[in-house]
């Protein structure tokens, strides 16, 4: 009788790990397909790699920070239960973040139309010192509180339990990424993709590439503060916004080159199998041989090496090289 | 050929690295200038003495030079695969982690905490760079493989897998809480001699050179005492001019003019003759043999570091080196890492005069204020109160700054510093016509 219960109690916590590892990873991946399809907007319409993402992460989380707990603005105005005050708040601070992206690209993008993608890769990255450091002078030593209706309370059925800020990080990414399919058949979405097929056609035929370009950078940079508040809730962060956010941002670029920098459903695709891939090893791959943050880089290894199998990614579109 | 210095009658003239005889002397001049700067007291040849750019022979100025140094041979290293071979990389810090990590396991002290086998700097330099050059050669193969910003990123992974590798192989590295001790800056001919040539204390650097003061005593005076941060930097100043004659030279061999083809057109260059993959190798090797160089010298002159030191950032501040020196030019990288490393100390300077102007009053006092914050509720761009403070800190307003200035150079001025150049002498040589 009690080989059996233990057998039963070893097979329990297996299913529990199991379970938990894919609710995590699913949870995980999310967040990671947001901030990917935020990236392959702004490639696809203005074939610009976004270094400056993470910083635009951390700046909108800190402006829901600042708009949802320190002055509760819009909220304050529609007043309500506090769920709602909140969301309408931290809307108001990702369509905030968005002006933010489109203050860069008029500033810093627009100028180097023409350039090596290089330059422009290095463009980036200068906004993201910048950037980066003046939201954490923004944020300052401490992590602050988003503020938000979900806490820590957790949602359980049977095997599994998830955070509700999990469940919402879910939800909120199916949304958005319906929103973006649903807007790349709306007029302006059509734009952005003849755009992105090649820009002086599209200028020929009367599109204004200029402002599409700032479209996707406002796109983008609104989905990478959506990302940015999910990565500083509660089972990512427990304090809030703080600096590290910006760092979470990078370990999204497997998920981008994964799927292929310029697929839009390979950003979605290469987010979740980079969060499950991510998770599995942080429950699996316990040995200690493999030392501390080990699961922190195996989006890196995936990365590589379906990188040496596909150089394009899983679904990029491969490069036409001529003399 | 006098007084037509473009009319090149000969091969040799047309490739030699200093085709006029104006070139050699400001070279030859220059040199001497840089090895004057840290002579405190200056030299006195007969009854005059010599000491130009005195001021930079403050300590704290030679740190920095000494910096510019280290980081120059690095970026001539990432010049060589970027602004030569036109491969994008951003895992220049993971090559300078392993120069530094093979540098502390063969020169560091035998017997304590972490490895170490105490051999001299004549194995541990040259070593550093060819174990990172065998890493890079590793590398290599993915660049075949993979192009352009797929390259960047897949480097860019290279960073954080090198830091997750450094943080854990703790008895090499001494893990991210204390880091360890890396091996001096010192000459000795083998383990746990007397060193011949000590450049990590203070007291006259002569002793082998005493032939030098013989022969030219009655004319030069050198000076008795030289400081540790003097002899740092002269070291580091000879092993920069010898990695920036061998950058030099490399643009006119084979394998250089080979790099520039597969930067212009790759396939153009095959078509020509000049293999991809192994060309790349060679790139891949030979700019991790640089960074490996400079890794192990940044460690020997820091002395103690975390594996957190070859982050993301470092890699960053290479390519910001030459693109704000302009990629692809020896003079423009060097003059990159010069801009990267004086430049915030000019603004450091800069932040304290105005906090001094306000404490001072007058009439730039009302001006620097509202720049400056001087106390906890005074606002400000920038404050130089210690601590928790409104405004950025200096540090940080250096970064926010460096940042603006990647920014700017990329945006307004494309080939760099080395371009700005290019215009003023190319204004003087047309002078006084615009053309």
């Amino acid at each position: 009788m009690i080989p059996v219960l233990i057998a039963q109690a070893a097979a329990d916590s297996a299913v529990d790990k199991l379970v938990s590892a894919i609710t995590n990873g699913l949870s995980l991946g999310a967040i990671y397909a947001l901030l990917a399809l935020g990236f392959v907007i702004i490639f696809k319409a203005t074939q610009v790699i976004s270094f400056a993402h993470g910083a635009i992460a951390a700046l909108g989380a800190y402006l829901v920070a600042y708009f949802a707990t320190v002055i509760n603005f819009p909220g304050d105005l529609i007043g309500g239960p506090t769920w709602l005050q909140w969301t309408v708040s931290a809307i108001f601070a990702v369509l905030m973040t968005a002006v933010v992206g489109l203050v860069i690209e008029r500033l810093a993008i627009r100028p180097m139309i023409g350039e090596p993608m290089f330059s422009i890769a290095m463009v980036t990255i200068g906004l993201d010192i910048a950037l980066r450091i003046i939201s954490n002078d923004f944020i300052s030593t401490e992590a602050r509180p988003l503020g938000d209706p979900f806490g820590t309370s957790v949602w359980e059925a049977g095997p599994v339990s998830m955070a509700h800020s999990e469940i919402a990080a879910i939800t909120v990414t199916i949304i958005l990424v319906v929103a973006i399919a649903w807007f790349f058949r709306t007029r302006i979405g059509i734009a952005m993709r003849a755009t992105a097929f090649d820009q002086e056609a599209a200028m020929a035929q009367g599109i204004s590439v200029g402002r599409i370009f700032a479209i996707a950078w406002a796109i983008g940079a609104g989905l990478a503060a959506v990302a940015g508040i999910f990565a500083s809730l509660f089972p990512r962060a427990s304090q809030g916004v703080s600096s590290e956010t910006a760092f979470f941002v990078f370990r999204a670029f497997p998920a981008i080159i994964l799927g292929g920098l310029d697929s839009v459903p390979g950003a979605v695709v290469g987010g979740f199998i980079i969060g499950l891939a991510e998770s599995f090893a942080g429950k699996y791959l316990t040995w200690s041989g493999f030392g501390v943050g080990f699961s922190g880089i195996v989006p890196y290894l995936v990365m590589m090496v379906v990188l040496l199998v596909r150089p394009y990614g899983l679904f990029g579109t491969e490069e036409i090289r001529r003399v | 050929m006098r007084g037509r210095p473009h009319l090149y009658v000969s091969y040799e003239s047309e490739q030699s690295l200093l085709p006029t005889w104006t070139q050699r002397v400001i070279v030859v001049l220059f040199l001497f200038l840089m090895v004057l700067i840290p002579l405190n007291g200056g030299i006195e040849i007969g009854e005059r003495v010599f000491q130009p750019l005195g001021f930079l022979s403050d300590n704290s100025w030679l740190k920095i030079l000494s910096r510019v140094a280290i980081f120059g041979i690095g970026a001539l290293g990432l010049n060589i695969l970027t602004g030569l071979a036109g491969q994008v990389s951003l895992g220049h810090a993971f090559f300078m982690g392993i120069g530094a990590y093979t540098a502390a396991v063969l020169g560091g002290e035998v017997g304590k905490a972490h490895w170490g086998l105490g051999l001299p700097i004549w194995i541990w330099l040259p070593a550093a760079g060819l174990v990172a050059a065998l890493v890079g050669m590793l590398v290599a193969p993915t660049a075949v493989r993979v192009r352009g910003l797929y390259l960047a990123i897949v480097t860019l992974g290279l960073v954080f897998i090198g830091e997750y590798l450094f943080r854990n192989l703790v008895s090499i590295t001494g893990g991210s809480q204390s880091g360890r001790k890396f091996p001096e800056l010192e000459f000795r001919w083998w383990q746990s001699e007397e060193p011949a040539l000590a450049f990590n204390s203070d007291g006259p650097i002569w002793a082998p050179f005493n032939w030098l003061d013989w022969l030219l005593g009655p004319w030069i005076n050198f000076p008795a005492d030289v400081s540790e941060e003097a002899k740092t930097y002269l070291i580091l100043l000879v092993l920069l001019v010898v990695f920036v004659v061998l950058a030099k030279n490399l643009q006119r061999t084979r394998i250089g003019r080979a790099f520039m083809a597969l930067r212009d057109r790759d396939i153009a260059a095959e078509v020509m003759g000049v293999p991809d993959a192994k060309t790349k190798f060679e790139a891949f090797a030979i700019s991790s043999f640089y960074a490996g160089v400079a890794g192990a010298l940044l460690v020997a002159f820091i002395g103690r570091t975390i594996p957190e030191q070859f982050n993301l950032l470092l890699s960053v501040q290479f390519v910001a080196i030459i693109l704000i020196g302009g990629a692809g030019t020896v003079a423009g990288t060097l003059m990159g890492s010069v801009f990267v490393f004086v430049f915030p100390r000019l603004v450091q300077d800069f932040s304290v005069w105005l906090t001094e102007t306000v404490e001072a009053g007058g009439v730039l006092s009302s001006v620097a204020d509202f720049f400056v914050s001087t106390s906890l509720d005074d606002p400000g761009l920038v404050s130089t109160l210690e601590g928790v403070s409104p405004g950025l800190n200096v540090s940080q307003l250096n970064l926010v700054i460096y940042g603006l200035l990647i920014v700017g150079f990329l945006i307004f001025e494309p080939l760099g510093l080395y371009g700005i150049w290019l215009r003023i002498r190319n204004y003087w040589k047309g002078w006084p016509f615009t053309y």
